[in-house]
């Protein structure tokens, strides 16, 4: 087969910093060649210099045995080469057409736009290859996976023949994932190069043909997805045997720690949220909240760490031991035994300028145990930093010194976690998407921590839309619909449908669709 | 990753405020030949009136204090993300209430007493009047920067219409002079330094304030959760900060600083309120703290330079239009604005 792409000996150096060494590879045309490596592996610096933002230090692109020296994207484009990247380059308030034009208009600056001829291309690359879109629809009406077909589309009208994906899964729901896998596939039946950067397993196992790894900036490996499996993948990625899910050891839950009866959430609109949400969950076990996002997961978790504006009718009952947590402030609910990692982890949980050690104290910083006069006790404080650093194994440099920016997102996360289950006398832990972005081999150590928690008796309430971490994590499990706790699983049915992971997740999918 | 700031980074932030001056100061000569003057012999002869003579220091000096002030009054909400553009509006309303309070004071209260009270009526009137601002930042979620400007307005009118209306001196457009014992004594009168220039220990508390500024910012947990919720509002609301606290006491202490300011003019070098008596100071604030990045430390050197700029510029004033030295100083601004924004996006 002929080869689309070929890199020999690619070095790319930041100052002292080698974001990729010697990167030699061949990529076949009309293949699916996927690039998997955790955070910071050098993947994006690799696709960068592929897409012509960055230049190379040393080595060679050839593009069809041609050899090529991309200075911009510009010139990346005319040589057939398309991104679609992670996070959408469209204009919200323009159309599907004129985004796909956007910067290939192909007529004079000021006269009129050929949107004519444009939709008929748009529309008869949408039909080849199944991305139905409105062409005339708003960008800003479209959904996340509509949008991402706006994106191929954009490709297509380029024409370009070698297309990469930036983790493109990310943000989609399972059946827009299939929808996407199955476009992919029609675009490499049409002789189509694609090449697919993720650090999702599964995904590359079941659409890729090739799959590269990399592991801090060189490649370790290529091998045809069909003799591999996902844990020799894991191991060749972190560079060490991966246990795939961790020992669960059996949980023996206690009292009733976080009771909600019957909640409801209604935005000023009177659209409703939360609807008779009931749930409780008790000390030494880990409820499970399923749930495709956008059914009332976050609703659920601004009500309990008192992030609603006030302008919301909430309806029914949330009590932590016996007192209602309404009308609570956020810094009385951590003296009530209260802990949380939000979602988003660096808009919420850390101050992404301040130091390793300040963030450790974030939250915590009214803890009088780390104070001394009207500033904090320095002693202290990088005690405890480097306790919780050597205990997480948060990899970083000095930690009253380095900003946590510096951090790759899986050590952030740990950072965040080692600070919330650290607390003292906490009761109930909340976490939301605890390992979200983050790395195989992070993911472990997080999820022994939150199960070492749970058999210190903690109470815990897990929300993640990975349903793999719930099978493996939760004690029990509620299904989420529509606001509200449509399905609950007891604890023996758990252990038991765990047998089948496939069986369950498709159990559980049933559930929350 | 052991050391997350290299060394050549270290460096090019020291230089890129140097590097903005010296540029700054190239534009300004060049912009002295365009009007026909010798760019050297302007400057040689600033020098020797600024820094060549005690009497030169000293009014450096008291410039350079009251730019302290007024440069805190907009570097402490701005830690914030406030923009605090009503210095001059606090600075007048801390001016007029010194003036008053001053001049209502027995001759025979003690000194000690009468400068006290002056200068907390000053501290409190540029409080409130920047307080204002920050409640209805809280209330109304009203933008800082109309309000501040607003308010302005108002002060500009309220002491203007006071002054001609109800407390000017017939015949004159200042008010009654202040008690003796309110005066805030000069370096020359108790130390003989500064050769009759109005430089006094307001300089001494200025210098007192910048440090205690910095020491609470960076120091202390509330200059923790202060700069917290500057960097990072939604984050300091996840941490159980309170943002409305932190608004008001920023917009309060700037406030404050604003009044601090007025007090050294008014007790320490005019002895009354006048018309025009801040003569726009409380603007220059805005350039001083930008200036520094908002760094209570390094705003002392930019105050320096401003108090340089301003004084040099009057001392040429024969030769050169002032004007000349109003460009300087906003070109200098923009190009350390230029200057980091490109060292940034270098790095």
């Amino acid at each position: 087969m002929a080869v689309a792409l070929r890199l020999s000996a690619v070095t790319k150096k930041f100052g002292n910093f080698t974001a990729n060494s010697n990167i030699s590879m061949s990529i076949e045309k009309g293949t699916i060649h996927a690039i998997v490596g955790e955070n910071g592996a050098g993947k994006s610096t690799l696709t960068k210099m592929i897409y012509g933002m960055h230049l190379p230090t040393s080595g060679e692109l050839f593009i069809e045995g041609k050899s090529r020296r991309f200075a911009s994207p510009r010139e990346a484009i005319r040589a057939g080469i398309g991104m679609a990247h992670q996070h959408f380059m469209l204009v919200p308030e323009l159309s599907v057409t004129e985004n796909i034009i956007l910067g290939h208009e192909q007529s004079h600056l000021f006269s009129s736009l050929p949107l004519k001829n444009a939709k008929a291309t748009i529309k008869k690359d949408a039909e080849t290859y199944g991305l139905a879109v409105d062409p005339d629809a708003l960008v800003t009406t479209l959904s996340v996976g509509e949008q991402q077909r706006v994106e191929i589309l954009k490709l297509l009208f380029r024409q370009a023949s070698i297309m990469i994906f930036d983790e493109p899964t990310a943000v989609l729901t399972p059946s827009e994932r299939e929808r996407l896998f199955e476009t992919l596939r029609s675009l490499r039946s049409q002789g189509k190069t694609i090449i697919l950067i993720t650090h999702k397993l599964d995904e590359v196992l079941s659409v890729a043909d090739t799959i590269s790894v990399m592991r801090k900036g060189e490649i370790v490996g290529t091998v045809a997805a069909s003799s591999v499996t996902k844990q020799e993948l894991a191991r060749m990625m972190v560079g060490r045997a991966v246990l795939m899910s961790v020992a669960n050891p059996e949980a023996s839950p206690g009292k009733t720690v976080l009771s909600l009866k019957s909640l409801g959430y209604r935005t000023r609109q009177g659209e409703v949220k939360l609807q008779n949400l009931t749930l409780q969950v008790r000390a030494g076990e880990i409820y499970g909240i399923a749930g495709v996002e956008g059914n009332g997961q976050s609703e659920l978790l601004q009500i309990l760490w008192a992030l609603t504006s006030g302008e919301e009718i909430i309806s029914g009952e949330a009590v932590v031991n016996g007192a209602s947590i309404f009308g609570k402030k956020t810094a009385d609910r951590v003296l009530m035994g209260i802990a949380y990692t939000p979602e988003n982890r660096l808009r919420h949980a850390v101050i992404t300028d301040y130091t390793v050690a300040e963030n450790l104290l974030f939250g915590r910083h009214r803890e009088r145990f780390f104070h001394r006069g009207a500033g904090f006790n320095n002693h202290v404080v990088n005690r405890y930093a480097d306790e919780l650093i050597t205990d997480y194994d948060i990899r970083c440099g000095t930690p009253a010194k380095q900003p946590l920016s510096a951090l790759s997102g899986g050590n952030q996360q740990k950072v965040v976690l080692a600070r919330e289950l650290n607390r003292p006398a906490i009761s109930l832990l909340i976490l939301a998407q605890p390992t979200r972005g983050v790395d195989i081999g992070a993911i472990e150590t997080i999820h022994k921590k939150i199960i070492a928690a749970r058999d210190r008796g903690m109470a815990i309430l897990l929300v993640s839309s990975e349903l793999e971490e719930i099978m493996t994590l939760s004690t029990r499990i509620g299904c989420i619909y529509k606001g509200s706790i449509r399905h609950e699983f007891s604890q023996e049915e758990v252990s038991e449908k765990k047998m089948d992971e496939q069986e369950f997740q498709k159990e559980i999918g049933f559930h929350i669709t | 990753m052991n050391n997350p700031v290299p060394m050549h980074r270290k460096y090019f932030r020291i230089f890129i405020p140097l590097l903005s001056l010296l540029s700054a100061l190239c534009l300004g000569a060049l912009v002295i030949a365009l009007a026909d003057r010798d760019p050297l012999m302007i400057f040689q002869k600033m020098f020797y009136a600024t820094l060549g003579s005690s009497y030169g220091m000293g009014q450096v000096l008291f410039k350079m204090t009251t730019f302290i002030f007024v440069g805190l009054a907009v570097a402490i909400p701005f830690r914030l993300r406030l923009f605090n553009i009503g210095g001059e509006g606090q600075l007048l309303m801390g001016a007029f209430a010194a003036a008053l309070t001053g001049a209502a004071l027995p001759e025979t209260i003690p000194s000690t007493v009468a400068i006290f009270l002056c200068t907390l009526a000053a501290m409190t009137a540029g409080a409130c009047w920047a307080l204002l601002a920050g409640v209805l930042k809280v209330q109304y979620g009203v933008n800082e920067v109309i309000s501040t400007i607003m308010l302005n307005f108002i002060a500009q009118g309220i002491t203007g219409y006071l002054l001609t209306c109800h407390f000017a001196l017939p015949s004159t457009v200042h008010t009654t002079p202040v008690t003796a014992a309110a005066t805030i004594p000069t370096f020359y009168k108790v130390a003989g330094w500064f050769t009759n220039s109005p430089a006094n220990f307001s300089t001494i508390v200025a210098l007192a304030t910048a440090l205690l500024c910095w020491f609470m910012m960076f120091h202390t947990r509330f200059g923790y959760e202060m700069r917290a919720t500057g960097l990072q509002p939604d984050a300091a609301r996840y941490g159980g900060i309170n943002a409305t606290v932190h608004t008001l006491t920023a917009m309060g202490t700037g406030g404050a600083a604003a009044g601090l300011g007025a007090a050294n003019i008014i007790l320490g070098y005019k002895h009354y309120y006048e018309a025009g008596a801040t003569s726009g100071i409380g603007f220059t604030g805005i350039a001083v703290a930008l200036l520094a990045g908002a760094h209570p430390l390094l705003l002392i050197l930019s105050a320096l330079f401003f108090g340089f700029l301003e004084y040099g510029g009057l001392t040429v004033n024969s030769m050169i239009p002032k004007e000349i030295f109003m460009i300087i100083e906003a070109a200098t601004i923009l190009l350390v604005i230029s200057f980091t924004a490109l060292g940034k996006r270098l790095l």
